[in-house]
This record gives C-alpha cells, sequence and structure tokens, in this order.
C-alpha cells in the first residue's frame, strides 16, 4: 500500500462521507417543507410574536440537543421567549418522526440561512430522547 | 473644497427631505391623497387613539427600549409629523380608546381608564382606575381590543385559546370538543360597563360568541351596532391533507366582517366560512368534509376577504375630509398573512369597502398599500421581511386617517389634499 492509494482512499472516502451528509440536509430539507415551513416560514424566520424564529435563534444552534427533540416530538403549548421576544402559537407534536428524521431536520435547521451549527447523528438524537 | 462638500451636503439632504415629502412616506395612495411618516420606531404599535384636540396614544403590545408602553404623541408645529412624544406604563397590550377626556387602555388581561386633562395629558400616569380585570390569557390571541357604544358601555374582545377548539390544540388528529367549553369565557365579545371599577367576567355580558379572535372593532354610529373583523382558523391542509391541498389551505377560510347585535354568535369552531362556495362550511375538527354545510345558527359575515390576511383593525370613517364615497364606510388594517405559502404572503395594506345605509355598498379596495416596503408588485415572501405592518386605525379631529405599525413602530398619517 503506497501513499498514494491511501491517499485516493481517504477522497473516495471524504467524498462518501460528504455525501452521506448532504443526503441528510436534502432529506431535513423535505421534511422541513411539508411540516415546519408553514409556520416557521421558508426563510426560518418565523412570525413575529406568534411562530419562533429558526434562523438565528440561540436555542437552535445551541448545544441543548435534548431540548429540540423534545419540542420536535412533543410539541410545545407554552409562551416562548426567544433572544427578547415571545411568541404564543402553540406547536404540533411529531411522535411518528424516527431518530433519523429528527436528526435530517436538525441537521437542516442548524446549517441553514445563516445558521452554522454542527450537523446532528440519529445516535444524538437517540440519547437526547433518552434523557429526562 | 470643503464649502462644496457643505453645499452638497445640503443639497443632497434637501432633496431626501423633498422626495420623502413626495413619495408619501412610501405609501402608495389613490389620486389626491398624501402621507406623512408622523412617528417612527415608537415600539410595537398596536392600536391607536386620538383626542379632539389631535393627541395620539399608541398601545405597545411590549414596553419599548425606554420601558414605556402607552405613548403620547403631538404634533405641534403642524406640519405631520409628531414632534412632542412621552410615555409611561409597564404593562404590553393591544387597545386603546379615547372617549372624551376618558382613555381606555388593555393589558392581555384587563382594561384601565386614565384621566385626561384640557391638554389631553394624562393626571395620573401611576394611578388608573382598573375598569376589568382577570380576563383570560392563554398566550394565543391573547390581545384585548375594546370600543365604546355611545352609551358609556365598552366592549372587549376576548380571543380563543385554540385554532379550532380540538381537544388538544393543533395536533394532528385531535377532535373538536363538543360542546366547545372555550366559549364559555373566550372566542367572543364582551361588554362591561365603561365606568365601573374592578368588573370581573361575572360582572359583563358575553354580547356575542363564535369568534375566533377579533383584533379590529368599531361601533358604527350610523347603525348604531357593533362591526368586528375576525382571524380565521389556520392550517386546514397541514392537518387534513387528504380534504384539502396546499393551494386551497392558502385561499380558506375568508377572512370576515360581521354585524354583531347582542346574542350573534359567528359560528366559531363549528363552521368556518368559505368564500368560493359563498357557504358556511363545517369544520373538519367536526366532521366537516370541506362542502358540508352547517352553522345554521351562526350569522353570515357582512363582508369577507381572502385567507388568513389577518384584519387588525376596522375604522369606520366619519370625517368630512376624504371625498364622499369614503364616508361612514370601512377602513380596514390588514397585518398581513404567514400561512398562505407556497402562495406568496398576502395583506400589509389598508383596505377599504364602501358602505351606505350601513350595509356594504360595491367590492373592497387596497386603500393605502406599501408598508412592507418591498418595490413594484414584489410580494411579501416570509412576514420578517415586511418593514412595516398595519395594526391600527384612528380618525383625526381634521379627518385625517391614522395607521400603526407594530413591527418596528410607525405611525402614518394619511390626508386628502383635493
Amino acid at each position: 500500500m503506497n501513499y498514494r492509494r491511501i491517499l485516493i482512499l481517504c477522497f473516495l472516502m471524504g467524498g462518501f462521507a460528504i455525501n452521506a451528509a448532504a443526503q441528510d440536509l436534502v432529506k431535513g430539507k423535505q421534511l422541513y417543507e411539508t411540516r415546519c415551513l408553514v409556520c416557521h416560514q421558508a426563510d426560518g424566520g418565523g412570525v413575529p410574536n406568534m411562530n419562533a424564529p429558526l434562523d438565528g435563534a440561540s436555542n437552535v444552534v445551541g448545544t441543548d440537543i435534548a431540548r429540540l427533540v423534545r419540542i420536535i416530538k412533543k410539541g410545545y403549548s407554552e409562551r416562548v421567549a426567544l433572544d427578547g421576544f415571545y411568541y404564543g402559537n402553540a406547536m404540533t407534536a411529531n411522535p411518528d418522526l424516527k431518530d433519523v428524521d429528527i436528526a435530517n431536520i436538525l441537521s437542516y435547521i442548524r446549517t441553514s440561512w445563516t445558521n452554522k451549527a454542527s450537523t446532528i447523528t440519529a445516535a444524538q438524537v437517540k440519547a437526547a430522547g433518552s434523557k429526562k | 473644497m470643503k464649502n462644496l462638500k457643505i453645499f452638497l451636503a445640503i443639497v443632497f439632504s434637501t432633496m431626501t427631505i423633498v422626495s420623502t415629502a413626495q413619495n408619501n412616506a412610501g405609501l402608495k395612495l389613490p389620486q389626491g391623497f398624501k402621507a406623512t411618516l408622523f412617528a417612527d420606531t415608537i415600539g410595537s404599535a398596536r392600536h391607536i387613539a386620538i383626542t379632539s384636540n389631535g393627541v395620539v396614544f399608541a398601545k405597545l403590545m411590549y414596553p419599548n427600549k425606554a420601558g414605556k408602553s402607552i405613548i403620547r404623541l403631538e404634533d405641534k408645529n403642524n406640519d405631520g409629523v409628531a414632534d412632542k412624544i412621552s410615555g409611561w406604563g409597564k404593562y404590553g397590550g393591544t387597545g386603546i380608546f379615547v372617549k372624551g377626556k376618558s382613555l381606555y387602555a388593555t393589558s392581555n388581561t384587563g382594561v384601565f381608564l386614565y384621566q385626561l386633562n384640557d391638554n389631553d395629558e394624562v393626571i395620573d400616569t401611576s394611578a388608573p382606575k382598573t375598569i376589568v380585570k382577570g380576563l383570560i390569557d392563554r398566550n394565543q390571541h391573547e390581545s384585548k381590543s375594546i370600543t365604546l357604544d355611545g352609551q358609556g358601555n365598552i366592549y372587549v374582545n376576548i380571543g380563543a385559546y385554540s385554532n379550532a377548539c380540538q381537544e388538544k390544540d393543533r395536533m394532528p388528529g385531535s377532535k373538536g370538543m363538543m360542546p366547545c367549553p372555550i366559549l364559555d369565557s373566550a372566542g367572543g365579545i364582551w361588554k362591561f360597563d365603561g365606568q365601573k371599577e374592578n368588573q370581573v367576567y361575572g360582572d359583563g355580558i358575553r354580547y356575542a360568541t363564535g369568534l375566533r379572535n377579533v383584533v379590529g372593532l368599531d361601533w358604527n354610529r350610523q347603525t348604531n351596532s357593533l362591526f368586528v373583523t375576525q382571524h380565521g382558523r389556520d392550517q386546514l391542509n397541514s392537518f387534513y391533507p387528504k380534504l384539502y391541498t396546499a393551494d386551497q389551505n392558502a385561499e380558506l377560510p375568508a377572512e370576515t366582517m360581521y354585524e354583531m347585535k347582542q346574542g350573534d354568535n359567528a359560528g366559531w369552531p363549528y363552521v368556518y366560512y368559505d368564500p368560493y362556495q359563498k357557504k358556511k362550511i363545517v369544520s373538519p375538527e367536526y366532521g366537516g368534509d370541506g362542502i358540508k354545510e352547517g352553522g345554521e345558527n351562526a350569522i353570515d359575515p357582512t363582508a369577507f376577504f381572502p385567507a388568513h390576511m389577518a384584519p387588525n383593525a376596522l375604522l369606520f370613517y366619519t370625517g368630512n375630509q376624504f371625498p364622499e364615497k369614503y364616508k361612514n364606510g370601512a377602513f380596514i388594517a390588514f397585518h398581513g398573512s404567514w400561512n398562505r405559502a407556497p402562495l406568496p404572503q398576502e395583506g400589509y395594506f389598508v383596505a377599504f369597502v364602501p358602505f351606505k345605509n350601513g350595509k356594504p355598498n360595491g367590492e373592497w379596495e387596497i386603500f393605502a398599500n406599501g408598508f412592507s416596503g418591498l418595490t413594484g408588485d414584489e410580494k411579501v415572501k416570509n412576514p420578517r421581511n415586511a418593514k412595516a405592518r398595519p395594526c391600527g386605525l384612528a380618525q383625526g379631529p381634521d379627518g385625517s386617517l391614522y395607521v400603526s405599525d407594530d413591527n418596528k413602530g410607525a405611525i402614518f398619517k394619511i390626508s386628502y389634499a383635493k
């Protein structure tokens, strides 16, 4: 095995990894468009006073993944305070989504618009979902 | 060189001033009307009220950066721009109304009354009378709008804290509750005494019911009756994709205007109004299929408008300044939609409905447009892109129409210049 072969192998694996991640974001975008967009809007900007924005939202790009997973699964019916504003509409629960679907949605919303946070794996969603 | 710079600066600033005046504060208006930016960035200005001396009061949804939630604005030199602005109050809310020297303002749970002096200054900003208290605020449709009749009664909207009275709000497949328990304490208009202090639900009466959420309401002095504009329900397609397409969802149900007499019922949550079939249709949460009619005990709308545009203010024009066709007609401030995707959003304008003998007399039309700040025929795609969102209306003593914006907090003054 020479260096060139190793390099080529690395490129190939890297390529697969990138493809796999891109695929997740495409699926995440599709799910976003069918489930989330009507309230959170195409630009992730939400609706003032009613539906919280995702773009630029501190808790969407933050580290409390368990909270995000819980909100997507169970919905949200309290007034939510976010970055100095309040949002009052109830959010729909999505009990039928699998961990991998939630991971794809979270990866999409955390890396779209101006958001530049990490993507999320199904294993992370599973781990977060088991936390109470 | 320095002189040239100063000269150019003067030229450019003069040009800016002239163009601002000529471009009507960015609004598109019918021939002969002009507008000025009466105020800007005062905070989330919901409803507005004007005294007989022309002093404007605005109620803010939240306290502004200075921590004030009711703003007083005066245009001392009468150039169409407020030059004396002050504020007070720590509670957010929507409703504000002036009757003589009585100034009413609402929080999301009650109504307060301030007394004005001869200069329309509040005599004691720290000690309003509490007229109504303890009204329901469950985050959704929580704003309380008010108007008064000629008899000293106050009418308060109490919005339903729900989309369609499902067992679980906005959850797919959750059934509508029968009867809808929300209607006992919300989803209608309550009538209270305008002077009596510390009234609670039991002191008032449920004047009208079956209204999901009313933000615009006005007492029509010609018909001596209450008119309201309702925000129709959301998400027919997201919850019932087999019954409604996304495009149908964008156009259903109509936003509606009702004349509400005591005891009237507008049908929410059991029915919604379909603007194409021109019928009251049973809500899918109550077994409807998009065609089945219902609401035998519910009244029909006086007028209806495209879906989801959010009519946030209603004003019957009684001034003498505007041309004859506007007399006694209805102005409606459409806050602008958010759930018409995939279609572009609609609203973000002030509409006009001509009235004759207390009934609509002709089609509604857009009166003032351009609040969104988008150019040409470009439509708002996402609500946050709209620069201004019309939310409140008030008529000045000279017959000018004022429009408030709860996004950045602009107030526009629209006048007719023959």
